[in-house]
């Protein structure tokens, strides 16, 4: 968007009405009930009493969430150090034209098209030593493999399972920006005599700057809220090692019934989303104006 | 030298794909055996190959309905999207008003709240206005993350064409329905294709918001898998089948946008 040569028009508001009305309905309405109930005790359906920040303090004192806090953090940075990089080297190894290209497309993209449920649930099987490929397999080479048993096992299964699941966004994210890369800039590494390295660095990487913004946002997010995988493959289990944020927040809300506290988590949740991306959506915004200028 | 660093690609790019194949094919395997032969013994292909497991969904209603309903709800979900979000990314595109810039972050925002934030309150607005259990609530609930997406990505293609072609169809008479329906949605249907595909996606993808809404007449397939629980233990090979079945749809749907799916990131507005 170039902001400078548009017509300013009022009237445009009148096109993005319907968004907002819709938007509003799934959005706004819910977040003031969320808000009205942070603020209240509800004893029972007729009964309830105003108790101000109480549940914010309490939740903000809630040592279980500080540590499924820590594991959220914890594992939406390791999603990102391992993802961006084999996304960003896959999309450089896919073929760029042809039926190669299509068919590399369509079965690369085939993870993102499950059911997160379904996600897990192969995991699931995969990870079985009796009846799975991966657990079996490990269970051959002599390795004591559980994701039910085993913490590090199943952090670090639900870890593969992400990569395996969301890396392919990463990659067609890249991809699309490799593939706006005009020729001329290739001929002119060649008639300089550029390495491939050069080549990565002073050319592929800068001109995929853009997109690869979007995919650190969208991944660290997209697994910041992760959900329904972990729920499937370990229930959030062995103890609390796969317990992140939103399942420990459903657990709350749906568990126990408890409208209040809960109401307060989701507030804050939601805000140390918010931050993440207004910090981000800023950082990005200003990478793209420096590159314009510089 | 060239010739080496060719096949380190390919055989990169064939180990990533090993890696991403291997765990559907896994299940493809399981849901050709039966369940005794899965729980029986280990084997890397099924020995006796039946396709009961398929013919069990397809004839039982309790679980085609399962796809049906997704697919009605992803189906009202999209069009929804695409009709409001057409003329949103039309404003954003060409034309500067007060607090453009707020409300096109706000509309992201919304994408980026986690669905466990709305459950509660879903839950209780649904209830409140005697939806719950419809295929509606589904489709309106998920319009939170799917019209911001489908703003971002059609807002990058609209901002593609020139607009000297909007003016030029003023000039000639056109009025702004006509002109957006005639000349200019012909223009960007690589965009609707490509946003209706993301909708798709991230709609028939979602469980949690879809299964607490609904109960029994419109609960989504992934939710009816969990049925495959049961007292006597896990029918593995049912819940094999129904997992690949579930892959269908998205395999189609991508096949046919496959041309368009990077160009739709690469205009996006960042």
């Amino acid at each position: 968007m170039n902001p400078t040569d548009k017509p300013s028009n009022q009237k445009a508001w009148l096109l993005i009405l319907p968004v907002l009305i819709c938007v509003a309905f799934s959005a706004i309405l819910p977040l003031m009930t969320v808000i009205n109930y942070s603020v209240q005790d509800i004893i029972s359906p007729t009964r309830r009493v105003f108790v101000g920040t109480e549940w914010f303090a309490m939740v903000m004192r809630d040592s279980e969430l500080h540590e499924a806090l820590g594991r959220q953090i914890f594992f939406s940075l390791s999603v990102l150090a391992v993802q961006i990089p084999l996304g960003v080297a896959l999309a450089l190894c896919m073929p760029a034209s042809g039926w190669k290209a299509s068919a590399t497309l369509v079965l690369v993209a085939l993870s993102l098209l499950i059911p997160w449920n379904v996600v897990g649930t192969i995991w699931q099987i995969f990870g079985r030593t009796d009846i799975g490929l991966l657990g079996h397999t490990l269970q051959q080479m002599g390795v004591d493999y559980s994701y039910t048993g085993n913490p590090s096992h199943a952090w670090i299964t639900v870890l593969v399972m992400d990569v395996w699941h969301w890396t392919p966004l990463v990659a067609l994210l890249a991809y699309a920006g490799l593939r706006s890369i005009p020729d001329a800039y290739y001929q002119a590494a060649r008639i300089d005599g550029a390495s491939k390295f050069a080549v990565f660095r002073y050319i592929q990487l800068p001109k995929m700057r853009g997109v690869l913004m979007i995919a650190v946002l969208l991944r660290f997010m997209d697994s910041f809220m992760i959900y329904t995988e972990p729920f499937v493959l370990t229930g959030g289990g062995p103890g609390n090692s796969t317990t992140f944020l939103s399942q420990y927040l459903t657990q709350k809300a749906v568990g126990q019934f408890d409208l209040g506290p809960a109401a307060a988590f989701s507030l804050i949740y939601f805000l140390i989303i918010l931050l993440f991306c207004f910090v981000l959506y800023n950082w990005m915004q200003n990478v793209g104006k420096s590159q314009q200028q510089g | 030298m060239f010739k080496s660093l060719l096949t380190g690609k390919n055989l990169f790019l064939f180990l990533y794909l090993l890696f991403a194949l291997l765990p559907i094919y896994w299940m493809i395997n399981m849901s050709l055996k039966t369940n005794n032969e899965i729980l029986s013994s280990f084997s890397l292909w099924p020995e006796d190959i039946t396709f009961e497991n398929y013919y069990k969904i397809f004839t039982d209603p309790t679980w085609y309905s399962g796809y049906i309903n997704s697919i009605i709800y992803v189906a009202i979900n999209t069009v929804i999207t695409l009709t409001v979000a057409l003329p949103a990314a039309y404003a954003f595109s060409r034309y500067r008003f007060i607090g453009d810039k707020h409300i096109f972050f706000w509309l992201l925002t919304n994408r980026m709240t986690p669905p466990a934030v709305f459950l509660l309150p879903y839950f209780q607005l649904y209830t409140t206005l005697g939806l719950m259990d419809t295929h509606l609530a589904v489709a309106l609930a998920h319009l939170v993350f799917n019209i911001p997406l489908a703003v971002w990505i059609l807002e990058g293609f609209m901002s593609g064409v020139p607009r000297e072609i909007d003016e030029t169809a003023y000039v000639d008479g056109y009025s702004f329905p006509k002109f957006f329906l005639t000349i200019f949605l012909p223009l960007i249907k690589a965009g609707v294709g490509v946003a209706a595909f993301f909708c798709f996606m991230f709609s028939w993808v979602e469980l949690l918001l879809a299964r607490t809404l609904t109960s029994v007449d419109a609960k989504p397939i992934a939710a009816t898998m969990t049925r495959t629980v049961s007292a006597s233990g896990m029918d593995w090979a049912t819940l094999a089948a129904a997992g690949v079945l579930t892959i269908v749809p998205g395999a189609i749907v991508i096949w046919f946008v496959r041309n368009y799916i990077a160009k739709g990131f690469a205009m996006g507005r960042v």
